[in-house]
């Protein structure tokens, strides 16, 4: 199998089924392409498990397998998975391994695929470089000087440097999508509530939604398929109609409106990126697609009120850690006040210690109508602009992020600075919309340059549609860092 | 906005945060500089809009009252960093 490792997840599926690929071949392959891969993509490995699985799926294994049926593939380190070690990337979880599945993880398990691991992220999902984990941060397989991109930075440099096939992450203000930007993937980010957050270690509740790290918008579909649905466990989950995301791949957009906001294209979006971006209005005007003008006039308030509402929530939810229930606890305290307060300032990081004690001071009485009530009216106005964009097409196009990855250590220096950089993505959180990243170029340097697609709420269709008819006319997506080559060629 | 150590030391006290002498320092700049960005959000008028919570509307999520098996006591206090054969341990809180 010459280049077993740079299949997708579906072809891989395909192969499985076919009787061409063993699924334990897969699985050595993937355990052997991670352990090589120096990324420092995973902070767990869960090889044996992984091993024993795959024998036992290799048993099981009938023609009407599903698509993902023993694929290996990788799980963000904030999804619990049962008697597995799950640290959100952080001291003060220790060596937390959770009672219970996540209900996505659960689901997958469900669909036959196997996981290799968990993958390194920002700790507790908090940042955009993958440099806030206690476990060092991981690298970008294109180039090791530069950061993958987070918070889901582990899950993109493992898809990208063809560790495993697909990954899953988390996405709260952009985490799937910009480390798949920056990584030369597709991920993506559902509509919020289609996924069941039941399991995923909160940051920010009400913005918080797992997603599909992968190499393709056809493998994202599958995944998707896989995990949607709703969950009795988790009273935000949409009732709707899940699946046929996959089936309904058929790279027809003709007529499809593709809107693009002039708001997202100003001041501070690196040329490079602006123009593979527009490239892809394009190509997709020339599969049918019908291209139009728009303005959304609310970028200007999307990172101020995204941070006040992210850190208002992260506050609340990250008071759990403690020391007393699961994971680590500091020495030497003199009463339980001590105890959670020793524990808490040398178990968290400092950027979850900013954003405790922003969304402290923006729910402390006294600053909590300047600042968190103001932030959720603006959440309105926000809402309401991309519902009024939304009424004009059928999606939106924009960048991913300003700029391609920054090389390691350029971003933490200036928190305020690496929060602007979050601009094109945190809306979408806002309003609760499907958005998708997508390769379609790369840089002078050559590191990759993704594009977002945003539909309305619930069309995460349409969005996995038109990036689908994208993929057929482009090749952005099968290119591969240099290093992930050499492996697999000797397959 | 100015923010002073003291609102910084306040906020932790509410955090169940210590922060070291210099890391307070730091802090204490840092969101200074963020809230002072956030300030552009005071040039929207907003005396007209409702605050959004969540943006679909749901509400009052019910199930049925349908008795099923618990966690494992075990289970749940195998990650505790202390305890006994049936509870989290602590320091004495109450005299």
């Amino acid at each position: 199998m010459n280049g077993l490792r740079n299949l997708t997840a579906l072809q891989l599926g395909a192969a499985i089924r076919r009787g061409e690929v063993s699924i334990p071949e897969a699985v050595e392959t993937a355990l052997e392409a991670a352990g090589e891969a120096g990324c420092n993509a995973f902070i767990t490995f869960t090889a044996e498990q992984a091993r024993k699985r795959a024998e036992e799926l290799q048993k099981g294994l009938k023609d009407a397998a599903g698509p993902l049926y023993g694929v290996p593939m990788a799980i963000k380190d904030n999804i619990c998975t049962k008697d597995v070690k799950t640290s959100c990337a952080s001291k003060i979880l220790g060596d937390f391994a959770p009672p219970y599945d996540a209900t996505a993880a659960l689901r997958l398990e469900e669909a036959g695929v196997v996981s290799i691991g968990k993958t390194n992220m920002d700790e507790f999902a908090m940042g955009s470089t993958t440099e806030t984990s206690f476990y060092g941060p991981t690298l970008n397989p294109w180039n090791r000087g530069h950061v993958p991109g987070g918070s889901s930075g582990g899950s993109a440099a493992a898809v990208a440097g063809r560790s495993c096939w697909f990954a899953v992450g988390s996405d709260t203000g952009g985490s799937i999508r910009q480390p798949a930007s920056y990584c030369g993937i597709t991920g993506m980010k559902p509509t919020y509530g289609t996924v069941s957050r039941y399991g995923l270690i909160a940051y920010a509740s009400s913005l918080d939604q797992i997603g599909p790290l992968a190499r393709d918008a056809a493998d994202c579909a599958a995944v998707l398929d896989a995990i949607q649905g709703q969950d009795p466990r988790d009273g935000t989950s949409l009732s709707f109609e899940a699946g046929g995301l996959l089936a309904s791949l058929d790279g027809d957009i003709r007529g499809m409106k593709i809107g693009i906001p002039a708001d997202c294209f100003g001041d501070g979006l690196n040329a490079e990126v602006r123009s593979a971006v527009l490239g892809v209005a394009d190509v997709l005007r020339a599969r049918g697609a019908e291209v139009v003008n728009l303005s959304l006039p609310v970028m200007e308030y999307v990172v101020p009120t995204y941070y006040i509402i992210a850190a208002a929530e992260a506050s609340s939810n990250l008071s759990r850690f403690d020391g007393v229930k699961y994971g680590w606890r500091a020495e030497g305290y003199e009463d339980l006040v001590d105890l959670y307060c020793k524990t808490r300032t040398e178990g968290f990081g400092a950027e979850v210690k900013r954003r405790i004690l922003l969304g402290t001071f923006v729910l402390s009485s006294g600053y909590y109508d300047a600042y968190y009530r103001k932030a959720l009216q603006v959440k309105g106005l926000i809402k309401e602009a991309f519902d009024a964009a939304c009424a004009k097409c059928d999606l939106l196009l924009t960048p991913v992020a300003p700029t391609t990855a920054p090389k390691l250590g350029e971003s933490l220096s200036d928190p305020l600075q690496m929060y602007l950089s979050d601009i094109y993505t945190v809306s979408v959180n806002l309003a609760g919309l499907p958005g998708l990243s997508m390769p379609c170029g790369f840089d002078a340097a050559g590191m990759p340059i993704g594009a977002q697609l945003i539909g309305p709420a619930l069309g995460d269709r349409n969005v996995l549609r038109a990036a689908y008819a994208f993929q057929q006319d482009t090749t952005w997506h099968t290119a591969a860092p240099a290093m992930a080559g050499k492996g697999g060629s000797e397959l | 906005m100015k923010i002073t150590t003291e609102m910084v030391d306040y906020i932790s006290v509410l955090s169940r945060l210590k922060l070291p002498e210099e890391e307070k320092e730091r802090m204490t700049g840092e969101l200074e500089n963020i809230l002072a960005y956030m300030d552009v959000l005071n040039t929207l008028d907003t005396s007209q809009v409702e605050p959004m919570s969540h943006v679909f509307p749901i509400r009052n999520v019910v199930r049925e009252d349908e008795v099923a098996p618990s966690f494992d006591r075990e289970q749940l206090l195998k990650n505790a960093p202390q305890r006994d054969q049936e509870a989290f341990l602590v320091p004495k809180a109450v005299e």
